[in-house]
């Protein structure tokens, strides 16, 4: 009866085995200990096409697990003029390479050294990785006193251990807060994964969704057809649960506000759950909006390929808006999509002058945090609603949840959106409890696969780096009966439903709008005894 | 292993300077020359490091956001944590700098058996770390009085109220004690906290050890062997107006001690001890989370290639048509 499991497989994994965590590290020193690759702990590399796809260099078929990666001849060379041109192009870069002092508050913040243990995931190792080339062949100290300064010869085993290491990282930047200079190891891994880049060191769970989002304008590869199906199913849906029809504008010239959400919305569940609460709240709304099929990606897995591709994907957004001739955007609930919206999209790609400070149609709020970029993030636009008392509500139609929050990395760290999300969860549902204040808002733990690492063959260290997360909601499912996790955030919603699965389970995910629409008193609805799910809106246990 | 090539640098230098003094008779070149090349290398090669990093523009704007960011007008945005003015950024950083906040709220992770992962407040990294810092900064400005005729009045008003216990004479100051305290707690924990020591550096043994020998050096000199302060202070007097004068009968300690200062000056630059100007630059903490309302400009902005709308259009275009979405082109 014995059921067999793989790696990539959540029930490989047991609990008391996966807990026997040691965080003291080995006695061989970091510098001549190689990481051992096996499945659960690294991502398969990208598929050649998508590599020509993107016309990124050396396209070829490799494992991590061989001895040749069949590196470029001058890979050497490579990776210093990489070095040496970032060093030139970015302060922080140069900054965090030189002041770290190791003092070792970072090392329990990472949500990977916390869950496994090995100690090249405390933050500050995983930046000496690099820095210790850096001082061999960037710094006078280093060239004179090799390893008594830190610095170290670069061979190919630093190259396969910056792999394994840079693609452990979520990019979260917790590490960042507690550091007394600010040192962000989302910045040093975005410049190894950069570096890694220009061997043709990349992994396909990031490479195909960039080079899908490229060509068909988000990550899934959804053409501009099946877009428009996979929306009119979720208007059938809403129509079957609440008797409204709801309207799908798409590429709608003239329209006032342009809507752009992950595509991650479009299929997986719980996200459509919550791509459908949107639909609701537009129409209820009479909001003039579209959808656009070419900009039908927020997310951006540029950001965990480089700057440029960053760029070369978020270009859509703003192009579209220009050829549609809207005033301004509306952001749907996504983590990493809103540091790109909030910290680079401008910079990048604007000044949007062409748009229009964005103004409320509804409330007449002119959103005025927002007037360069124009974009505006839903939950901010649902909370100015909610203030103003725009929409009916009936909370009561939650009340089979118990919701808990939880703060995604990005819009935490990297925006600091935290009101927002608690406001419109506090109006729209009556049984919301935090929580420990040592895991939410600035101190928020990632879900284990951020950063384009929340795949399935990833699944031990998903598992380990969701135990902070996973345990915090355990806490409160013990301790308050919590039984839904609330996040405004694409990657989230499919993470962290494995995270909750293994860690807390029968807690179960769902996006904020998801809740907001089922608590929406529509006009013209039918008896709503189903919520958008499909199921009973009250649990058949209540009295 | 790398705790002993730190101290044995540190003891091969106090060596030398002993050894070249007593034996040597190399006073002008320890008490001399090394101090003007040290002084020299540390001035210019701290203009260079900073020169080099401000050389770098900061292309995007990445403040690591610890508060509630500035939206809509009533919810309350967090002036420190995620300042959305060039004041709150400035309040943010300045308590960064003189009290190293983010330090403050450190905490200390275990996972307990269940499992439960518990995270709680930890101050101590944060209090060694503010008693060696200040007490250092303190020490520095008592030297003036060496260096300075007269001497400045606050200098006189610090060393007074260091002095407060009176214990012993001369008199202990509580900020000695504190500086060779706290570094000694930095040197207990880089020993003995597993993580720590596996993270730590030669290099970062080497910088604490030096400074141990300077406050150890400085201690005897003024409570055990009594140095004649008049001459030393001549002889600092002599430094700074380039006409240098050699203490009459200096103890080979004090040699030792400028030596040691003249080695962490000389070293300073090229070492993580930069740390403290590197923090003034550090661009997820002094930028102010505005980036939605100011655009942010990056110096060397390329283009790149992008796929455009007319592309993607001549791509899936009968597609589009059949589904009935609209077209540019028909």
């Amino acid at each position: 009866m014995a059921e067999t499991f793989k790696p990539d497989q959540m029930a490989f994994y047991k609990q008391d085995e996966l807990v026997r965590i040691d965080h003291k590290p080995p006695t061989t020193a970091w510098m001549r200990t190689k990481p051992k690759f096996k499945i659960g702990n690294f991502i398969y590399p990208a598929k050649p096409k998508n590599l020509e796809y993107m016309g990124f260099p050396n396209p070829r078929v490799w494992s991590p697990t061989d001895e040749d990666w069949k590196l470029p001849a001058n890979w050497k060379e490579i990776i210093l003029n990489g070095i040496r041109e970032r060093l030139d192009k970015y302060r922080s870069f140069k900054v965090f390479m030189d002041i770290c002092v190791r003092c070792g508050a970072c090392a329990d913040k990472c949500h990977f050294f916390i869950g496994g243990g090995d100690p090249k995931n405390m933050p500050v190792l995983r930046a000496e990785l690099l820095r210790s080339i850096y001082r061999s062949d960037f710094t006078t100290a280093g060239r004179i006193l090799g390893s008594l300064a830190g610095g170290r010869p670069l061979t190919v085993d630093v190259i396969k251990e910056w792999f394994f290491y840079f693609y452990q990282c979520t990019e979260c930047r917790r590490c960042s807060v507690f550091c007394p200079y600010g040192i962000d190891t989302a910045e040093i891994t975005m410049m190894a994964r950069e570096l890694l880049n220009l061997l043709g060191l990349n992994v396909n769970w990031i490479m195909e969704p960039v080079a899908n989002c490229f060509r068909t304008g988000n990550h899934l590869g959804i053409q501009p057809h099946g877009l428009k199906d996979t929306l009119e199913f979720f208007a059938d849906d809403i129509e079957t649960y609440t008797g409204v029809r709801v309207d799908i504008p798409m590429n709608k010239k003239g329209a006032d506000i342009l809507f752009v959400t992950p595509s991650g919305d479009f299929l997986a569940d719980p996200g459509i759950y919550t791509c459908m609460g949107y639909m609701v709240l537009f129409h209820e709304l009479g909001l003039n909006y579209t959808w656009s099929t070419y900009a039908s990606e927020g997310g951006n897995f540029g950001l965990f390929t480089s700057h440029e591709t960053i760029k070369r994907l978020n270009a859509k957004i703003y192009a579209e808006a220009k050829r549609l001739g809207v005033k301004w955007i509306l952001g749907g609930e996504c983590g990493h999509m809103w540091r790109v919206l909030h910290q680079y999209m401008d910079t990048m790609n604007g000044p949007a002058d062409f748009l229009q400070v964005p103004r409320s149609p509804i409330t007449g709020t002119e959103f005025a945090h927002a007037r360069s970029t124009k974009m505006v993030h839903i939950v901010e636009f649902t909370a100015d609603l909610i203030k103003h008392g725009k929409l009916k509500l009936d909370p009561s139609r939650n009340d089979k949840l118990k919701v808990t929050f939880h703060d995604s990395c990005n819009p935490a760290r990297a925006m600091g959106i935290f009101e927002e999300p608690r406001y419109v969860i506090r109006n729209v549902c009556n049984n919301f409890y935090e929580m420990p204040e040592n895991t939410i808002r600035e101190q928020t733990f990632c879900c284990g696969g951020g950063s384009g690492l929340g795949t399935d063959e990833m699944m031990e260290m998903r598992l380990r780096g969701g135990l902070p997360r996973g345990n915090a909601v355990h806490h409160v499912q013990q301790k308050h009966g919590v039984n839904r996790l609330a996040a405004m955030c694409a990657i989230d919603r499919a993470t962290l439903s494995t995270v909750c699965e293994y860690w807390a389970p029968e807690v179960r995910v769902t996006g904020i709008h998801e809740m907001v629409a089922n608590a929406m008193v529509l006009k013209g609805e039918t008896k709503r005894e189903l919520d958008l799910r499909g199921e009973p809106l009250h649990s058949q246990e209540a009295e | 292993m790398k705790v002993w090539y730190g101290f044995m640098g540190v003891v091969a230098l106090m060596i030398l300077a002993g050894v070249g003094v007593q034996a040597l008779g190399l006073q002008t070149l320890f008490g001399v020359v090394v101090p003007y090349a040290a002084m020299g290398i540390f001035l210019v090669g701290v203009v260079v490091k900073i020169l080099s990093w401000a050389r770098s523009p900061v292309p995007f704007h990445i403040p690591t956001t610890c508060g509630q960011q500035r939206s809509l007008s009533w919810i309350r945005s967090s002036y420190l944590d995620s300042p959305h003015t060039k004041f709150g950024v400035l309040c943010r950083m300045g308590l960064e700098v003189l009290c190293f906040r983010s330090l403050f709220g450190n905490t200390k992770m275990a996972v307990r058996p269940g499992p439960k992962v518990v995270h709680g407040p930890t101050q101590w990294l944060w209090a060694g770390a503010m008693v060696f810092h200040w007490c250092m900064l303190v020490v520095l400005l008592r030297h003036l009085r060496f260096f300075a005729e007269p001497v400045p009045a606050f200098v006189g008003a610090i060393t007074s109220l260091d002095g407060f216990f009176q214990l012993g004479l001369p008199e202990l100051y509580l900020t000695t004690a504190g500086l060779l305290g706290g570094l000694l707690y930095l040197l207990a924990r880089r020993i003995w906290v597993p993580q720590v020591r596996y993270i730590s550096l030669p290099a970062d043994y080497f910088s604490l050890f030096l400074l141990i020998g300077i406050a150890t050096t400085g201690i005897l000199l003024r409570h055990f062997i009594k140095i004649d302060l008049e001459s030393v202070k001549g002889f600092a007097l002599g430094l700074v107006a380039f006409v240098p004068v050699l203490p009459v009968q200096a103890h080979y300690l004090f040699y030792v001690h400028v030596f040691l200062v003249s080695i962490l000056l000389a070293y300073f630059p090229f070492s993580k001890l930069m740390h403290f100007a590197g923090v003034f630059l550090s661009p997820t903490r002094n930028l102010a989370n505005d980036s939605r309302a100011r655009r942010h400009v990056n110096p060397w902005n390329a283009p790149v290639k992008t796929h455009t709308y007319a592309e993607y259009e001549d791509e899936f275009r009968e597609r589009m048509v059949g589904a009935g979405l609209p077209v540019e082109k028909t």
